[in-house]
């Protein structure tokens, strides 16, 4: 439906894209004992990890190959196995997943060849699994970052199947757009349904801002490298976000573990296709709670679409979830004013709108004028701010909210909670009548040439 | 030797620097950076340090020349306020694409700046340049001096590309870019003897508004603020000011002693922070203005309004004595600030158990073992692992640090205050002391203290405190 078009600007005017990097160590973050290490200057790591940090409200273990200028052009390899040697010294991760980023992909540092001369000279570091992925910064965003960390997990990790599937098991391969609050969601929607859930990766044990014994400089909490070494016996792989086709698909070729996308588990028909497709592999019946949960959603439904039916909405969103939104608003009878995302994807076409922008929250702040609502993450707070337009926020970074890791969009519950932060935000944005607001055109002229005639001198 | 290279020598090398002038040839040429250990590294880089001090130049139009991350990642996250212009909160970055490597970003970069020049007409654009550029070999200097005469306005480059070494080398960095091809360019509308420069303050959560409503009793203008809440204007006829105060420890140590050399403008090593400090800046720019022909009551006036204001501070500080007597704070910062506080808090009844002297001078060192007795405690570096533990076994009740330390004292359940760069209180000043104490006592005596540090009913008690239990 939507026309998608570049940004044909050469200077990027408040970016919203985040860089491929970044998506990939927090994909990495959602493992247990991992420590993410971005192969660049330490800028790149201390900017990422600050964005983190103020997002998550966590201290993020994040660390740096410290380049220089001269080991820039030189080479890494030194630097990476220095950094390793203290990572597996100081921390002992299980995992360290090392990303790279603009300069050393420039420079095309070869981490396969890199890995291989460090493994062979530091056989100690047998018990680390090292996984690695090409993550320039000039190119892609944040969710292909994300999937592409996802994927070569899988290529580095996953064993091919041994023995009887268990057929209770399935894969979830999670995109960068659910929250820790989306995946503990979908967990306990799994178990209902008795099935056993391994999540990959599962931010929800890392980044949920538990209160640790002891303070670690890993991660602590996520999936292990067992439960991702037996993915191959799982019986399903449920992808979310049409990010995650290709981790599926490298999965399925590895394992034979067939997959089912679901591009979106906000609304109401896409609920109902995930609990349908949940009792069907599970051969359970939809549990009773979520029959109430559905019938709550609908009732939410009925008492928000006063609020919601005509409303014009700008959003700025990476791809999975400007669909996710997009597709619920319209669902909600909202107009999509202008959407605006980040990278490439094969849904952008689909969204309810008529144009989707590669572009930037300058192009957000030159369309949304006169919407009802903008739907961004903080980093678009100034441009709501100055079109005097609220401001939903969604997505990374929220660094002016609290809780937002848990904010949860998914399953019945998710979206009924959606629906019912987002309306009253429309509802309080509501403009109270004045007697001028249903003036005549002659009755506004006489107005104004009173207030004229009022005017002193 | 690369452009580049020259000046990190030069900043390298730095008269004015205490510490550096102490050390034998061969290392002041290594200049101040430790080497970066790969895997056990923490801080920004050049870049980050050209921007900080930078940015806050509030009417230029900043421009990031590089891959997303530089300025994707970091854009709107700093709390420097503004009077007037809004334009620095905005982002401009060329956002390099594959293309751009392979071709080279040049053209990129010039038809970004005629984009910004079309939209915002700012009095002047910053291009700072980045790793990615850096590597290609863009020469941003040539493109920079294109531009300005086509759009005839000045266009500065940034030579900090974040892989040129730390956050304190890219402050240095910014601070040549401004010797270089801002200051002195322009003249103030008019001059009067009472004129001063504030060279790395960045009013950050508006303090420089805590000091600059005493500057103007005392009839002096603050010509130029590098770079908090600055005009590009002002820092450009920053030049004929009569005296200078240098905030910041040793960021921007190069502008002030430049500035001296060249213009003749004599400058002190002061902080806003703490009551004692913000007393003697005040003398200290009094004394300097009048010794550059200021009226000499300038000097009396001052000691008047030192005294009416420091009484003022102590008065209201006092209540809180009663409160927070007793209470062990560990004090976790970068060097200057440390002892700059530690006054303050002691008026207020208060006990420091221990303080980090990372960034300090063996001058430092001195002072803080004056101010603190042989007990206390001075950490180098102290590990996470054992702060967290310090911290879980209770040998403080507060800790004031930066953000990075933040998680560490809540995970362990223990009252924290910001103090650093992104805080959101502002703290300089006499008000800014009284705030702080303040905000101590209201972190202290929040009730949640209490509640959280309760294990579930059901747990054991596992931080070994003690628990009284009652059954009904």
């Amino acid at each position: 439906m939507a026309k998608v078009t570049n940004s044909s600007k050469q200077c990027m005017v408040n970016p919203l894209r985040l860089s491929q990097p970044l998506g990939a160590a927090l994909a990495f973050l959602g493992m247990d004992r991992c420590l993410p290490l971005l192969h660049g200057a330490q800028g790149c790591t201390s900017f990422g990890l600050v964005l983190l940090v103020r997002h998550f409200r966590e201290s993020i273990p994040l660390q740096t190959t410290a380049m220089t200028e001269v080991s820039t052009v030189m080479g890494g390899v030194e630097n990476l196995e220095q950094a390793i040697l203290n990572i597996a010294k100081r921390a002992n991760p299980a995992l360290i997943g090392i990303c790279t980023t603009g300069t050393t992909e420039v420079r095309g540092d070869d981490l396969n060849a890199f890995l291989a001369i460090i493994r062979a000279r530091h056989p100690e570091l047998d018990s680390v699994q090292l996984v690695h992925v090409s993550t320039p910064d000039f190119s892609g965003a944040f969710q292909d970052g994300w999937a592409h960390a996802v994927t070569r997990m899988i290529e580095e990790i996953v064993e091919l199947p041994a023995g009887l599937r268990e057929p209770r098991r399935v894969n979830v391969l999670p995109g960068s757009h659910l929250t820790v609050g989306d995946i503990d969601e979908l967990r306990e929607i799994f178990e209902a349904f008795n099935l056993i859930p391994v999540f990959l990766p599962d931010l929800s044990g890392s980044l949920d801002g538990h209160i640790p014994e002891e303070f670690l400089p890993t991660t602590l909490g996520g999936s292990t490298i067992d439960d991702v070494r037996t993915m191959g016996n799982a019986a399903w792989t449920i992808a979310i976000g049409a990010q995650m086709r290709g981790a599926a698909i490298t999965l399925e070729h590895r394992t034979g573990v067939p997959y089912r996308l679901f591009e979106r588990l906000t609304g109401l028909s896409s609920c109902d296709e995930f609990m349908e497709f949940l009792s069907r592999v599970s051969g359970a019946s939809v549990p009773r709670r979520y029959c109430r949960q559905r019938g709550q959603l609908v009732d939410a439904m009925l008492d928000g679409h006063f609020f919601f039916g005509g409303k014009s909405v700008s959003v700025a969103a990476e791809p999975d979830l400007l669909w996710t939104m997009t597709s619920w608003l319209h669902e909600m009878g909202c107009e999509i004013q202008s959407a605006v995302t980040t990278t490439m994807s094969p849904l952008l076409e689909e969204i309810p709108t008529a144009e989707v922008v590669l572009g930037d929250l300058e192009d957000i702040e030159n369309t949304a004028a006169g919407a009802d609502l903008i739907i961004a993450s903080s980093q678009a707070r100034q441009t709501a701010e100055r079109l005097n337009v609220p401001l939903f926020r969604i997505g990374l970074p929220i660094f002016d909210r609290l809780g937002t890791a848990h904010q949860t969009t998914v399953g019945y519950r998710g979206t009924r909670d959606l629906i019912f932060s987002v309306g009253n935000l429309l509802i309080s944005a509501t403009h109270e009548p004045t007697p001028q607001t249903w003036a005549t055109a002659s009755a506004e002229s006489s107005q104004s040439s009173t207030e004229h005639l009022s005017l002193p001198s | 030797m690369s452009q580049l290279n020259q000046h990190v020598q030069l900043v390298f090398d730095e008269p004015g620097c205490a510490k550096n002038q102490t050390k034998p040839a061969q290392e002041r040429k290594k200049g101040c950076t430790k080497q970066l250990a790969p895997g056990a590294a923490a801080g920004g880089c050049a870049f980050d340090g050209a921007k900080i001090a930078l940015q806050p130049i509030t009417d230029v139009a900043h421009l990031i020349h590089g891959p997303i991350a530089c300025e994707g990642h970091s854009w709107d996250g700093r709390n420097s306020k503004s009077s007037g212009p809004l334009l620095y909160r905005t982002s401009f970055t060329t956002a390099l694409a594959e293309q751009d490597i392979i071709f080279g970003g040049e053209k990129h970069l010039y038809q970004a700046i005629g984009e910004i020049v079309a939209k915002h007409n700012p009095p002047a654009i910053f291009v700072y340049q980045t790793c990615v550029p850096a590597m290609i070999g863009d020469d941003i200097v040539a493109v920079c001096k294109a531009a300005a005469a086509k759009f005839n306005k000045p266009v500065v480059p940034i030579l900090a590309p974040g892989f040129a070494g730390s956050k304190n080398l890219g402050n240095k960095l910014a601070g040549e870019a401004l010797l270089e091809h801002v200051i002195g360019t322009e003249e103030p509308e008019f001059t009067t003897p009472y004129d001063i420069n504030i060279i790395g303050e960045y009013n950050v959560a508006g303090e420089l508004w805590q000091v600059k409503p005493l500057l103007d009793e005392l009839g002096i203008r603050i010509l130029a603020c590098i770079s908090g809440d600055a005009r590009y204007h002002q820092v450009a006829s920053s030049h004929r000011a009569r005296a200078a105060m240098m905030v910041c420890s040793k960021a921007m140590i190069n502008v002030a002693r430049k500035m001296e050399e060249r213009y003749g403008i004599p400058y002190f090593e002061g902080s806003f922070y703490g009551i004692g400090d913000m007393s003697e800046s005040l003398r200290q720019i009094a004394q300097l203005l009048v010794a550059r022909g200021a009226g000499a009551e300038l000097i009396e006036r001052t000691e008047n309004l030192i005294a009416r204001e420091e009484r003022r501070a102590w008065d209201c500080i006092l209540p809180y004595r009663e409160r927070l007597s007793g209470k062990r704070v560990l004090l976790i910062t970068g060097g200057v600030k440390s002892w700059s506080v530690v006054a303050a808090l002691q008026e207020a009844g208060m006990i420091l158990t221990g303080t980090s002297v990372k960034k300090s001078t063996a001058t430092d060192k001195e002072r803080i073992k004056e101010l603190l007795g042989q007990d206390a405690h001075m950490y180098d570096n102290l590990p996470v692992r054992e702060m967290y533990r310090m911290l879980r076994e209770s040998k403080a009740d507060i800790m004031l640090s930066g953000g990075r330390t933040q998680f560490v004292a809540l995970k362990a359940l223990m009252p924290w205050l910001d103090i650093n760069q992104e805080r959101h209180h502002a703290y300089a000043g006499y008000e800014g002391m009284v705030a702080l104490v303040r905000e101590i006592d209201r972190t202290l005596a929040n009730p949640i203290w209490e509640q959280v540090r309760r294990p579930a009913p059901w747990e054991g008690n596992p931080l070994g405190r003690n628990v009284s239990v009652e059954v009904a």
